[in-house]
């Protein structure tokens, strides 16, 4: 961590607005503005674009370096929490799994 | 009678059932905004000032790695952007109500805000006769779900507070981030989208500034996209 509580704030409060931007702005606007049909279509790829460039590095760079080999426990406690999550299409207990599996794993894995 | 009430009401028990679910996730926020070195006011700052779920996530993991400002701020952007979908979406129920009623409306315009509000609104349009005062709907919903939002962060922040670094509780962002990206791979332009965007971000891991997310995230748009646009995929789907 490095930022001060004044920084971080402003960083918040940016966020906010830029947020509150996007919601006001076609409820203001509708009837002067129309959205291209191009972002139209763009837009419901945007969670998994995200989503997934946030999760695989966290996943095969733990600490920096790519590891794709069997001792790395994020990758694997990972997986198990992404294939419950598609089995049985619940949110919490895919996290609560994914976890369970990572403190069993770290304590089971040689460093 | 119009009665605002009822409608207010309605909203708050319509709501309900989604937040049994959100609460969770607003306590898991907390404790990972505390996680990531915020400071607890600023991370209960945030759930009211933000107010949107994923992007509370992304910013305290990303604040917590040392990313810029800018780059914070562009990515609530990116991530957020799905909302001028809703708000085009709920605009023309709107149409008739005050600038300050579009104002409130719209800090309150959540993913499972606009669910619930959508569903009734198209059930029973209030321009239709004997339909009235949909706003106060769309505030009970909007509230109800404000304030459990707050009082999660709240719980997370005093659980957070307790709860020992070694239990490497930074890894339930990856995990939250694992459950909420499934649903979205519906077909095969999303896991294509998906893919590309994590292969990129893993080759880019290692840029300044995570500047190499929002690379990650463009091109899964555009793979997305070409994935898409080609005609053989496209008559492949019922």
């Amino acid at each position: 961590m490095t930022a001060s509580p004044a920084v971080l704030g402003l960083v918040i409060l940016g966020m906010g607005i830029v947020t509150y931007a996007i919601r006001l702005s076609l409820i203001v606007l509708l009837g002067r503005i129309k959205v291209p049909p191009l972002v139209r279509r763009a837009l419901r790829f945007v969670p998994p674009a995200v989503l997934s460039a946030l999760i695989l590095p966290e996943l095969v760079l733990p600490g920096g370096a790519l590891d794709l080999s069997l001792g790395n426990a994020r990758l694997l406690a990972g997986t198990l929490a992404g294939l419950i999550a598609w089995r049985s299409r619940n949110a919490l207990l895919a996290i609560a799994a994914g976890m369970v599996a990572l403190w069993i794993l770290q304590a089971a894995l040689p460093r | 009678m119009p009665s605002r009430g009822l409608e207010f009401l309605a909203g708050i028990k319509a709501e309900l059932p989604i937040l049994l679910g959100v609460s969770p996730f607003g306590m898991i926020y907390g404790v990972l905004a505390l996680g990531a070195g915020l400071p607890a006011m600023l991370a209960l700052a945030m759930s009211s000032v933000v107010f949107a779920g994923s992007a509370q996530f992304v910013g305290a993991q990303l604040i917590g790695g040392g990313a810029p400002g800018v780059v914070v701020v562009f990515t609530a952007f990116i991530i957020n952007l799905r909302h001028i979908l809703y708000g085009a979406s709920v605009a023309p129920y709107l149409r008739h109500l005050s600038p300050r009623w579009k104002c409130l409306l719209a800090y309150l315009l959540t993913d499972e805000v606009y669910a619930v509000t959508i569903t009734r609104f198209t059930r029973q349009p209030p321009s239709a006769p004997g339909a009235s005062c949909p706003e106060w709907y769309f505030l009970g919903a909007g509230l109800a779900q404000w304030t459990v939002w707050q009082a999660s962060t709240v719980v997370g922040i005093a659980l957070g507070a307790q709860i020992p670094p070694g239990w490497g509780l930074d890894f339930a962002v990856a995990l939250t981030f694992i459950a909420l990206v499934v649903p979205t791979l519906t077909d095969r332009p999303s896991g294509a989208a998906a893919l590309a965007a994590g292969i990129v971000a893993v080759l880019t891991g290692g840029w300044p500034y995570r500047l190499g997310l929002v690379v990650a995230a463009i091109i899964g748009i555009g793979v997305g996209l070409l994935a898409e646009g080609r005609p053989t995929a496209r008559s492949h789907r019922p």
